[in-house]
């Protein structure tokens, strides 16, 4: 079994250089952390731990199949209870962030399931759930346009903004949002934002969490890395 | 010719028109649909409205309840929107439990009027601990042509405007509920967000308010909501990447269709005596 612990020294440096406010909780992976799945990953950043699971390409449900590409599937389950509307919602903004990660051209017919467990929530959850399923996809080795990474950000009421804010700092904020970049050209492809803010606001979260970002798929290259090299 | 070529390669059809920086329906490439409001419609309700977009129809009606108040939250009342999709609309709905595009949105509505603000929960107070009301807001989609989700906005809000409660007295003493039917006071709505909707078409082109011919064709969507000055959301559920111009653009015809919507809005309701 494949699996260790990845806490990268690149990211520490980078995190006590980079300015107080686009430092990133420290991020933790371990990749093929499950033995039967075709990808898996679990991703703690700071507190905040989510367990992806990759399938596929797969056979898909007839009702599914579309004949030029293939279908994503995605499953959030939340730490308790049944999945509720606001679940349904998450579910949907990653299943259509990934659909557009990954090269679905490639496998027509066909599904990719991305399955995602809550383990601890504690703050920028949706952002660490999508971290994980991008590398619970890079570990079952699908085919991908671009990666995806997500960073949230809080603004809080002196103005002041936080980046991968923690729970308790979620609650006090008086906005939250999520941004998801793309790996290519570093555009835009999810936002999700909670909360009343200015359009300056908004422009000054975009810059930073983009920021941000560069350290999260050199994460991800580092994790790679090290799981590749563990196998050699 | 054209229709034959519109059902066989509908992405051709429309990029010939959208090179000329046209659509199929004659619109600009950000232009809405005619919209049309009718508040008050249902008698029966607490607030009403219809929403027409295009052939978009959206049907809102408010019922209020009284009931006991969370327990640790004695002063908050509560606000239960649901969006029906039923196979009423669209073929593309079949009978049964809610679609997950309907639960999405109803997720959606929480999340408007939580971000807004623009009903204090408190102001649903009726006795501190005891009694609060409880605003359940159904929404209908009547007929399906894309684009609900501006529709359901605009219809919420036209309701919420419209929205007279009963006068509720609670004696101190003996506890006893009295409903004055004959006095009606309105309920407080601070403020007015409006919900504009993108689609990007071929991974550049932005269109706004789309059909739903366009939404099938569409490789990703961005709804804005504004209120005044001030953003209330930025929703970019996935799809194509955008440049931060791109988004941009968005947020400002976003600016120019909440001012339009919001004259709509206090156009209509003072055309109307209540």
């Amino acid at each position: 079994m494949a699996s260790f612990i990845v806490l990268t020294e690149e990211q520490q440096r980078l995190q006590r250089e980079a300015p107080p406010e686009a430092v990133l909780r420290c991020l933790t992976s371990e990749l093929g952390c499950l033995t039967r799945q075709d990808g898996s990953a679990s991703l703690s950043q700071g507190d905040t731990t989510v367990t992806a699971v990759a399938y596929g390409p797969a056979e898909v449900r007839m009702a599914r199949e579309r004949i030029d590409r293939a279908t994503v599937e995605v499953v959030y389950k939340p730490k308790v209870g049944l999945p509720r509307p606001v679940d349904r919602k998450k579910e949907n903004i990653i299943r259509n962030t990934l659909e557009s990660a990954i090269m679905g051209s490639a496998h027509p017919r066909s599904a990719i399931s991305v399955i995602i467990q809550e383990t601890e929530d504690l703050g920028s959850n949706l952002a660490c759930c999508i971290n994980a399923a991008c590398l619970a996809l890079l570990d079952a080795a699908v085919g991908l346009n671009f990666m995806v990474a997500a960073v949230a950000s809080a603004v809080m009421e002196d103005g002041k903004i936080v980046t991968d804010p923690e729970k308790k700092v979620e609650e006090k904020a008086v906005a939250v949002m999520t941004f998801v970049f793309e790996s290519v050209d570093h555009k835009l492809v999810s936002v999700l934002t909670y909360g009343k803010f200015t359009q300056e606001q908004y422009k000054v979260c975009r810059d930073l969490c983009r920021q941000t970002a560069q350290s999260v798929f050199a994460f991800y290259r580092e994790s790679l890395e090290k799981k590749l090299l563990k196998t050699v | 010719m054209a229709e034959e070529i519109r059902l066989a390669q509908p992405k051709e059809y429309y990029r010939a028109f959208l090179e000329k920086e046209v659509r199929p329906d004659d619109r600009e490439l950000g232009e809405f649909r005619p919209t049309v409001l009718n508040i008050g419609c249902v008698s029966t309700a607490e607030g009403s409205s219809l929403v027409k977009l295009g052939n978009t129809t959206v049907m809102c009606g408010i019922k209020a309840e009284v009931a006991e108040p969370r327990y640790g939250r004695p002063t908050e009342g509560y606000i239960v929107p649901n969006v029906e999709l039923s196979p009423l609309s669209s073929p593309n709905f079949r009978p049964g439990p809610p679609p997950e595009q309907a639960q999405v949105l109803s997720q959606n509505m929480v999340d408007f009027l939580d971000t807004s603000q623009c009903i204090k929960l408190d102001s649903l107070c009726i006795s501190s601990g005891k009694l609060v009301w409880v605003l359940y807001i159904d929404l209908v989609c009547l007929d399906y042509d894309g684009n609900v989700m501006d529709a359901c906005t605009l219809a919420l809000m036209a309701a919420l405007k419209n929205t007279s409660l009963p006068v509720v007295t609670v004696d101190e003493d003996t506890g006893d509920v009295k409903t004055h039917l004959s006095t009606h006071s309105s309920l407080s709505v601070d403020s007015c967000p409006v919900s504009t909707t993108f689609i990007v078409f071929d991974n550049t082109v932005l269109l706004v308010d789309p059909t739903r011919e366009e939404e099938l064709l569409a490789t990703g969507a961005v709804t804005v909501v504004t209120e005044g000055d001030n953003l209330c959301s930025v929703y970019k559920p996935g799809g194509s990447p955008l440049t931060d111009e791109q988004v941009e653009m968005c947020v400002e015809r976003a600016f120019v269709r909440g001012k339009e919507a919001t004259a709509l809005i206090t156009d209509t309701l003072c055309s109307i005596d209540r």
